[in-house]
């Protein structure tokens, strides 16, 4: 096993980090918190996987999942920004409908062989970059490309566009961003629908290209709640999120490659001495997880920085808000 | 205080959606039996959309949920743990504290019971009467504990506890595991030898010298903890100052701020409460039912809790009502396929009763102009 293996791996399974982290980065600048992304990535999983099996495209599949997070998303938009109703637990409803619903329809299809394939691909030229090129532009799954685009994309999108403006007026200040013009709730829709999107396509990922197939409730493996805390790690910066969606990724593939192995640097591999033991690398990709999101949460109480300011408080115009 | 109509057309009266400045008192009882009847509909239709036949479902809910005495016995066992992990976050919830690991709280509240009998710390022959009481107690520390972690680094660092409680979730599941599969494996099977009898909560069925028709009935003396831990819970948040100042702190932390109210300290006092009742509904599940430690031990309790706190809305009485609801749900639901159905209805449960929440917050009301 050699580093550039190692992290060309971290680099494959940190895009569904990635891209869940992303949707919920956009959905949480306009001010909505979706702690659904668990249950959408379940749904997304699960759409892309059984639309590519029985189309045998997995382009359909792609297009059915990004729609299976976009549906789910759209019911959170209705419940919270249209209703007004506590963004906490209806993203928690939303995880367990859309695990439910998954469980459900995915019965019978765990096991059941891979089903469509993504395309993977080399990058002419920049995969003959040293050390670089090995790992990210050698026979990496397409979802991988999409994700390296999509950082600098959000980002500019946020940060430089008048449309992105906007977004986060509507996340810090909405009654500022009414009496200027915009229209806050159909921001905040548009965004929370445009997270599920990226959150399904993130799902879609795991079942068509990361690890292939349906694992029932083993399918996501929490990474939709790793996403969650990514986003707090990342502050809310598309560059950050992928910074910890490759570092988390990496953490979590050598946690599985160090059960294998008799033996790690011409040492006895310990965890062979006694088995049991390697339940404890199974906690390190989850107690990295709590690390990065305290050292976020720190960094973000020095410099205060800190969420949206409008995060998770419902807005109707001519009301206060809380 | 209410959205200014947009509508301007010719009639002299227009629809308003105001905010309630009051609500009556039978409104919230009405609005979560509706949610109730809306989500059975809806996961009606869901159930015949993927061509099951949802009344016989629902019959067969009912029937082996509610049938006779003995399947009845049945249920409120199922509900034992739920009460408890349904009261664990109600509690956090008053406060405003989403604590979303009463699953791996009543994780290691199980592995704490089992310590006390596994670890040897009393000799071999030990009375029930002193056994039980320390398993319940190293449950519920262990339990404490593991929720006061989410507890102290929210009040200390400011760290989301969501995001915590849940990752916790899961590294107590692998510390589970490494004890069922390792030092305390059962000649290398997933779980540990049985725990002498004296280890064992009593049954109703032991009663059937006295009672002979409570032979084969299975409900244990968790049940009874569950239901003192309800009046407690009920006691301490309505009657006591330490309950209103949580309620306070949940209602308007900055009102409670303002009134010296230490939130730190009530942040990790209720972390721990919560977490030691989840880790009761451990202890009791390995003490009542199961008389070991295996890793299939939580099947989703803790987030079945959630639901539950919620139907209740945070009130000790209705988490018991609501938690033998969703026992029945979950002990009908193992013979029903496909087996995410119990979960799927548990989502529309939960997504029904906040929008009908929201709903009862808004009124429509006809303004002349």
């Amino acid at each position: 096993m050699s580093l550039e293996v190692l992290l060309a791996a971290g680099v494959a399974s940190g895009t569904v980090l990635l891209l869940a982290a992303l949707g919920e980065i956009l959905t949480e600048r306009s001010g909505i918190l979706n702690l659904g992304v668990e249950g959408m990535l379940f749904v997304g999983a699960l759409a892309g996987f059984k639309v590519g099996l029985e189309t045998g495209n997995p382009w359909l599949g792609l297009v059915a999942a990004v729609l299976a997070g976009t549906a789910l998303a759209l019911l959170h938009a209705f419940v919270t920004v249209r209703l007004g109703a506590d963004q906490t637990v209806s993203g928690l409803a939303l995880t367990l409908l859309g695990t439910g619903v998954a469980m459900v329809l995915g019965e019978g299809l765990a096991g059941g062989g891979t089903g469509a394939l993504l395309p993977t691909l080399t990058i002419p030229l920049l995969s003959a970059i040293p050390f670089l090129g090995p790992v990210l532009f050698t026979d990496q799954s397409i979802m991988v490309y999409v994700g390296l685009l999509l950082v600098p994309l959000c980002w500019w999108w946020v940060e430089r566009t008048r449309p992105g403006l906007h977004l986060r007026a509507v996340g810090e200040n909405p009654t500022a961003a009414d009496a200027l013009g915009v229209n806050v709730i159909r921001t905040r829709v548009i965004y929370t629908a445009l997270g599920g999107a990226l959150v399904g396509l993130a799902g879609a990922t795991i079942t068509m290209a990361i690890s292939p197939g349906w694992n029932a409730n083993q399918t996501t493996s929490g990474q939709g709640w790793i996403a969650v805390g990514l986003v707090i790690f990342a502050r809310w910066s598309p560059w950050r999120a992928l910074l910890g969606a490759w570092l988390i990724a990496t953490i979590r593939r050598l946690a599985l490659d160090l059960q294998g192995p008799d033996e790690i640097l011409g040492i006895p591999n310990v965890f062979h001495l006694y088995q049991p033991a390697t339940f404890f690398l199974d906690m390190l990709p989850y107690l990295l997880v709590i690390l990065v999101v305290v050292l976020g949460s720190r960094e973000a109480i020095r410099r205060r920085l800190g969420a949206p300011a409008a995060l998770g408080v419902p807005w109707h115009r001519g009301e206060r808000g809380l | 205080m209410s959205a200014p109509a947009t509508d301007r057309g010719l009639l002299p009266v227009t629809l308003r959606v105001e905010r309630r400045l009051g609500t009556p008192r039978w409104l919230p009882l009405a609005a979560t039996l509706a949610a109730i009847g809306a989500a059975l509909v809806l996961s009606g239709l869901l159930l015949a959309l993927i061509g099951a036949d949802p009344f016989a479902v629902f019959a067969h809910i009912l029937g082996a949920s509610f049938g006779d005495l003995y399947v009845l016995s049945d249920t409120l066992v199922k509900a034992t743990p739920l009460i408890l992990t349904g009261l664990a976050c109600s509690l956090a919830f008053r406060m405003r504290l989403w604590n979303i690991g009463a699953e791996g709280q009543l994780l290691m509240g199980a592995w704490g019971a089992s310590a006390v009998v596994l670890l040897g710390i009393f000799p071999a022959g030990t009375p029930g009467i002193i056994l039980i009481p320390a398993m319940v107690v190293g449950g519920m520390v262990a339990g404490a504990l593991w929720g006061g972690i989410a507890g102290v680094l929210r009040a200390r660092l400011n760290v989301n506890e969501i995001i915590t409680t849940l990752m916790l979730n899961y590294v107590a599941l692998s510390f589970l595991r490494f004890w069922v599969f390792g030092p305390w494996s059962e000649g290398g099977f997933q779980q540990t030898v049985q725990f002498p009898r004296d280890a064992w909560l009593g049954r109703l069925t032991e009663l059937s010298w006295l009672i002979p028709d409570v032979a084969g009935m299975t409900v244990h003396g968790g049940f009874l903890l569950a239901l003192v831990a309800a009046g407690i819970v009920w006691w301490v948040l309505s009657r006591t100052r330490t309950g209103y100042e949580i309620r306070l702190a949940g209602d308007n932390p900055q009102a409670a701020r303002y009134a010296g109210i230490d939130l730190k300290r009530k942040i990790v006092l209720v972390f721990l409460a919560s977490g030691a009742l989840a880790g009761l509904a451990g202890a009791s599940e390995v003490s009542g039912t199961v008389h070991r430690l295996q890793d299939s031990l939580a099947l989703g309790y803790g987030f079945t809790g959630i639901v539950i706190a919620y139907l209740a809305k945070f009130h000790p009485l209705g988490v018991i009502v609501a938690a033998i609801g969703f026992g029945a749900l979950i002990l009908a639901g193992r013979e029903i396929q496909p087996a995410g159905i119990p979960a799927m209805i548990q989502g529309i449960v939960l997504v029904c009763v906040i929008v009908a929440d929201a709903l009862t917050r808004y009124t429509l009301r006809v303004v002349r102009r």
